[in-house]
């Protein structure tokens, strides 16, 4: 048999893969790297909120919270929690999309709605973090909580 | 030593032929539009294995059906299918060590397109494969042996054991949802040529793998480690790779 009777193969090579600026490598660094601050931010955050202030879980409350952001230390703590957790979730929500939809059309849309709704929470979390003020100036004594000196 | 000759037919005695049930997940692409599942009745002996069962039915029962084999000794890496839900080689899979008293469960291996029976289409495998460049690739001639220590060789010595089954790209979850990954056994075959230290193309093989397809897909899920019939430790060799990109040389 000469080499002339052997067929070309079956099937060509596939598509060439394109090769462009890959992001996979950084998502892949960012999961792992967020995910150990992730440990010690969530741990803190639920020591404190939880063990340290005696009353556990039914002490959690609107005066808490607002106990809490009038501290700038919680404030910055708060902020990494709310930017590193949404991303890493929101990147995890991607790699799930990409796993299960291979509808082309459907996949778009559902990943530009999690980079939408993941933007709009982040800017929104920041912004009721850096203006939340619990006693508004200006507002009725009976909207205001118990706490504030205008009550 | 005479004792011994005399006890021999009853050893022989000993050795009990048993009936095991075989469900076989059929797939005629000329008649059946789905994949159907067929129940099979086997005399096998202990020493027997799932290889032994099918060539039982095919040659006594019934010829139609279809699968691939070729050495039976788990060194050519033809016989990959699914064993009661188990990646395994059906040659190294001996029936005794499995659960008889139900039905043992044989199908073809996931994620590439089935063409008949137990056999499916491995080119989309190959292809993965052949992308890496599994290949020695080196600028000076090879007019003498190109030496290298023992420990040299060593450091890719697991992944030099492949026999390109594919037990652990089929049963990898990722590549089950995305074809285009290039799976676990494409990432064994690039490791074996990344950590030879004669190879002069890691850097091309480690920027082929650091692709939206490539290593990053991994999700350390550990199926191919389980599944893989000659022991690689699967899952680790995909791990030195993604630090190797890191690093950005082996
Ligand atoms: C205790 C802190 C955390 C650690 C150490 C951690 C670690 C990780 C790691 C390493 C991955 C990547 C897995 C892979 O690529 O195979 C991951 C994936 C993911 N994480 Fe986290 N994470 C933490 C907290 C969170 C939080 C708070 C959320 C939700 C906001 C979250 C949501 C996700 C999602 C949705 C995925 C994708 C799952 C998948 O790939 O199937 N994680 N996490
Ligand atoms: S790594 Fe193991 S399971 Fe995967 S193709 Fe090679 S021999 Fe088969
Ligand atoms: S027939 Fe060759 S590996 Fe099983």
């Amino acid at each position: 048999m000469t080499s002339s009777t052997i067929e070309a193969p079956r099937s060509p090579r596939p598509v060439a893969r394109k090769r462009r600026v890959n992001w996979e490598k950084w998502g892949w660094l960012y999961m792992r790297g967020s995910g150990v601050l992730l440990i010690v931010l969530i741990a803190a955050h639920l020591f404190t909120n939880l063990i340290a202030g005696q009353g556990g879980v039914k002490a959690i409350d609107f005066a808490f919270v607002g106990g809490k952001w009038s501290n700038p230390f919680w404030k910055v703590w708060d902020t990494l929690l709310l930017w590193l957790a949404l991303i890493h979730g929101s990147n995890g929500m991607r790699t799930i999309v990409n796993d299960y939809v291979s509808n082309p059309k459907v996949r778009k849309t559902m990943l530009i709605a999690l980079l939408a709704s993941s933007v709009v929470l982040l800017l929104l979390g920041t912004l009721v973090i850096y203006t939340f003020d619990p006693c508004p100036a200006g507002s009725l004594p009976s909207d205001l909580p118990s706490f504030c000196p205008a009550q | 030593m005479s004792t011994v000759l005399e006890e021999r037919p009853a050893a022989a005695d000993a050795i009990q032929k048993f009936t095991a049930t075989m469900m076989i997940r059929r797939f005629d692409p000329d008649v059946d539009t789905e994949p159907r599942w067929q129940e099979f009745s086997v005399e096998m002996l202990p020493t027997d294995r799932v290889l032994d069962a099918l060539h039982q039915i095919k040659w006594e029962q019934d010829g139609s059906l279809t699968f691939r084999r070729s050495c039976a000794h788990g060194v050519c890496g033809s016989d990959a299918m699914r064993i009661n839900g188990r990646n395994r080689l059906a040659c190294k899979t001996l029936m005794k060590d499995l659960d008889i008293s139900k039905p043992v469960y044989v199908e073809a291996i996931k994620g590439l397109p089935l063409e008949k029976d137990l056999v499916v289409d491995m080119e989309p495998f190959f292809a993965s494969y052949r992308e890496v460049q599994p290949f020695l690739q080196s600028s000076s001639k090879p007019e003498k042996e190109r030496l290298q220590s023992a420990e040299q060789r060593a450091r890719f010595d697991d992944t030099t054991k492949c026999i390109l089954c594919a037990a652990c790209t089929s049963s990898c979850p990722v590549f089950w949802t995305d074809g285009q990954y290039f799976g676990p056994a494409a990432i064994v075959n690039a490791h074996r040529f990344i950590f030879d230290s004669r190879d002069e193309a890691s850097e091309v093989r480690l920027d082929i793998l650091n692709d939206k397809e490539g290593v990053w897909r991994c999700r350390t899920t550990f199926n191919c480690t389980e599944a893989c019939p000659r022991g690689i430790q699967v899952t680790q060799a995909i791990a030195e790779v993604k630090a190797a990109v890191l690093r950005g040389r082996p």
